[in-house]
């Protein structure tokens, strides 16, 4: 609004904005939810055998993945509260990795449903019953939208990075990289319920 | 006196001068004040295009059989005056415009809390409009499921449904960022002294209204990215022949869209607070009231969206809850209505524009408030659902909520935003001819309605011929209003006196400042040791 | 109110962060096997119980709430209610179809 920056910096106001911004996730993701209720009501058999075509040695590989990464990342903001700046560009690290590791995993796990032609629209799927088409079609559409909040999370992550790196969040300002932790929290969340409920309900 | 007046006008949001030049000055600005203005301006242009394809509409209406258009075209406007009227114009409306340039003031700040993301809230509405300008002219022709995108329709229709869904979307991250960036204002920027119990109502209802839109907003999001993945992918939710249920669709679209309705009507009703404060000369009656039941409105809107299914094949358990949860809602609302009565009653009035349009407000809310109990009336919900009697109900409710409120904002707030005061004589005779206009386009559309005449169709039985005359005349003469009153503005902007700083009497802060308000609002911070309305 | 003074930050120790990390897998684990078990409709409702269980650590120490203001905590509450109120509105509609 003007040239002069403002110096009365309110951390607790950014990461009010982020805890809000947190809760529109949490809705976005309910609206999937309540489509899942509903027609893992209706179709709860055919939810139960077509869970069990998911593997959860996979799925319980990839929810723990998601739980280290949450607490690297929250440990690397204790570590720029310690002015620890390499151990935290190490747990960021890891928490990056953490991640790619994730959606390579999804990757495989869906290319395997893929060539077996099972995916959104395939006429293999439609010929196998209304509630495996409604399980694989939340399935997909559920991970998927959760797989690209984990990319956009990487991304936030990633500026992060260069942010400690060049000190611009440091043991005085480091707002930023709690509201970082806090959307990738976030992200590990969903999948928390996520994991049991398409891995689990067998 | 003039040229003390010149010489603050001078150094004004208007006149401030910083990196930018020219129009950049205005697109590039995060001046909250700047961007309400970008708001005003959008906003009143797609009001423009949304009223008459309105009229448009009507004139098809006057007479049975095809007038201008035919069926195809007919559907194209009542869906596309829809996303307009709704998405573009009454959901943005007054929180974009007036709280935008007046929130941070009547909380004595400099600005909102996140002015960047205020800009680029500007710039998803405007994308928005633009991918809904887009679908009308591309692909297979524009689309004609009407405002609702009702499945299975709208997936099926050969319509360019991608476009307008992406834009509704859009236009929904312009809503949640202006309620997140609202409600981080009101919690962290009040001026000292200013405890929540001393805030004036309008900002209260902008705070009731912040959480409606960060919470209910998500939810028609993630809906359209479900009719985006039937369309491309076949994703089979609400797709019969795949096991979905089309019901499920209304029942998520509506879990956003009842509570957008109190997006649109809980600022008009904290603005109608405000106006009619100031020209009784009195505090709001029942003020505490007010608040709670702003609140009260915003929570219980959550859970009676069913009330738009009643006829969809529900269950009888899920009719009966709703029925009664939107009864509830009425209290609240009534609450408002005696206090603003109460507020009139041995209240000095100084009968002003503003105030002409609060009483008027007044009035067709209830209209529209009660007709809302009559749909809510199981019984006669199922004679009435999908008949003029719903349109009437919402054009009462919605344009003669919001639209007066708006049209009553505009004229109280005029003098703060452009320095001036607008012709009372004209803005007088553009508000007779508009609530003339208002009352005989909708008030013969309850007969209507109760008579079986369905909406949503081009075509009806000679039996209404005679009320649907008068209606489509009354959508001239309301237009005419509109014309009259916007004009007015427009040439007060060059010829209406200088305006002081106070004209009104009014006792919120916004009325302490210059008008109009140089761009850092206040030149020391206020501190607030009063209540709100302090009229002894 | 603006904040212009610097409050002490509190800090959470390494360890904190994973002992609950710890609790966290075996949590998981547990979730694993006692839904391999049969337990007919009680498998999601065990699933979900956990889920919430887990989900508490998270929100507790992960995301600060323990040690933030309480406003922040009741505001998690509330919209967690908010998304369950609605989905068990809607299922209402189908139960009883």
């Amino acid at each position: 609004m003007n040239a002069t920056a403002d110096i009365h910096r309110d951390d607790m106001a950014s990461k009010f904005g982020m805890w809000l911004f947190l809760f529109t996730e949490m809705l976005l993701f309910g609206g999937l939810f309540i489509v899942y209720s509903v027609y893992r009501f209706r179709n709860a058999e055919a939810f139960h055998l077509a869970s069990e075509e998911l593997s959860v040695a996979v799925g319980t590989i990839n929810t723990l993945i998601l739980l280290v990464s949450s607490a690297t990342i929250a440990m690397s903001i204790t570590a720029v509260q310690k002015s620890d700046k390499r151990l935290s560009l190490i747990l960021l690290g890891i928490t990056v990795l953490l991640g790619i590791i994730f959606l390579v995993n999804k990757y495989f796990e869906w290319g395997e449903h893929i060539t077996e032609h099972i995916y959104p629209g395939s006429s293999i799927l439609s010929l196998r019953g209304h509630g495996d088409v409604l399980f694989y079609g939340l399935y997909f559409f559920m991970t998927g939208l959760h797989a690209l909040h984990i990319i956009v999370g990487l991304i936030f992550i990633g500026f992060t990075v260069v942010a400690v790196s060049r000190n611009r969040i440091n043991s005085g300002n480091y707002v930023v990289l709690e509201n970082c932790g806090l959307y990738w929290h976030l992200v590990d969340m969903i999948w928390i319920f996520l994991f049991p409920l398409f891995y689990l309900i067998t | 006196m003039n040229t003390e007046e010149n010489k603050k006008a001078e150094f004004s949001y208007l006149d401030y001068k910083g990196r930018h030049k020219g129009i950049f000055a205005w697109i590039l600005s995060t001046d909250h004040k700047r961007i309400g203005l970008l708001y005003l301006f959008s906003i009143l242009s797609l009001f423009a295009i949304g009223a008459t394809i309105g009229l448009l509409m009507k004139f098809e209406l006057i007479a049975p059989g095809q007038t201008i258009v035919n069926a195809k075209t007919y559907n194209a406007f009542f869906t596309l005056h829809g996303i307009i009227m709704i998405f573009t114009v009454v959901i943005p409306g007054l929180p974009a415009v007036f709280g935008n340039f007046l929130l941070p003031i009547m909380i004595g700040a400099k600005d909102v809390a996140f002015p960047k993301l205020n800009l680029l809230s500007w710039y998803f509405y405007v994308t928005g409009v633009a991918l809904v300008v887009i679908s009308q002219f591309t692909g297979e022709g524009a689309p004609d499921t009407g405002w609702t995108f009702y499945a299975p329709y709208s997936f099926r229709t050969a319509g360019n449904m991608l476009p307008a869904v992406f834009g509704a979307f859009v236009l929904g991250f312009s809503s949640i960022l202006t309620g997140l960036n609202f409600l981080v204002t009101i919690h962290r920027m009040r001026a000292p002294g200013m405890t929540w119990l001393k805030m004036p109502l309008f900002p209260w209802t902008l705070y009731a209204t912040g959480w409606v839109q960060l919470l209910a907003t998500p939810i028609i999001g993630i809906t359209l990215l479900m009719i985006a993945g039937e369309r491309l992918l076949n994703i089979g939710f609400f797709d019969p022949t795949l096991g979905g249920d089309p019901i499920l669709y209304q029942h998520l679209f509506w879990t956003y869209s009842h509570p957008a309705v109190y997006i649109m009507i809980l600022p008009a009703m904290g603005a109608i607070s405000e106006i009619i404060s100031t020209f009784a000369h009195k505090p709001v009656f029942g003020y505490k009231f007010m608040i709670g039941s702003a609140l009260a409105i915003a929570f219980v809107g959550y859970f009676i969206w069913g009330h738009h299914m009643f006829t969809s094949g529900m269950s009888g358990s899920a009719l009966y809850a709703f029925s009664l949860l939107t009864f509830l809602v009425a209290i609240p609302s009534a609450i408002k209505v005696f206090n603003w009565i109460a507020t009139m009653h041995k209240g000095s009035i100084d009968t002003q524009t503003p105030f002409y349009w609060a009483m008027g407000f007044i009035f067709v809310f209830m209209v529209g408030g009660f007709s809302g109990l009559v749909l809510g009336s199981l019984a006669a919900n199922v004679h009435l659902h999908n008949t003029h009697f719903v349109l009437a109900h919402f054009h009462f409710i919605v344009f003669g909520g919001t639209g007066f409120a708006f049209f009553g904002a505009m004229h109280y707030w005029f003098p703060k935003i452009t320095g001036r005061m607008y012709d009372t004589k004209w803005a007088n005779i553009g508000l007779l001819f508009f609530f003339i206009g208002f009352i005989s386009l909708y008030g013969p559309m309850f007969y209507l309605g109760i008579e079986g005449m369905p909406r949503r169709y081009f075509d009806y039985d000679e039996m209404f011929h005679a009320e649907n005359i008068i209606s489509s005349m009354g959508a001239y003469v309301l237009y005419m209003g509109a014309m009259i009153i916007v004009i007015n503005l427009f040439s007060s902007l060059k010829n209406g006196a200088r305006a002081t700083a106070n004209p009104w009497g009014g006792k919120t802060l916004e009325w302490t400042i210059p008008s109009p308000p140089p761009t850092e609002n206040f030149e020391e911070q206020p501190i607030i040791t009063k209540g709100p309305y302090d009229y002894r | 109110m603006e904040k212009t003074e610097k409050t002490k930050d509190h800090i959470i120790s390494y360890r904190t962060y994973l002992y609950v990390l710890g609790i966290l897998i075996i949590l998981t684990l547990i979730s694993v096997s006692v839904t391999s078990i049969y337990l007919g409709p009680l498998t999601v409702a065990v699933a979900l119980i956990i889920a919430v269980f887990k989900s508490s650590f998270v929100l507790r120490i992960f995301m600060h709430l323990k040690f933030e203001s309480r406003l922040l905590t009741v505001l998690v509450i509330l919209v967690a209610s908010l998304v369950t109120s609605v989905i068990i509105i809607t299922l209402l509609d189908y139960i009883y179809r």
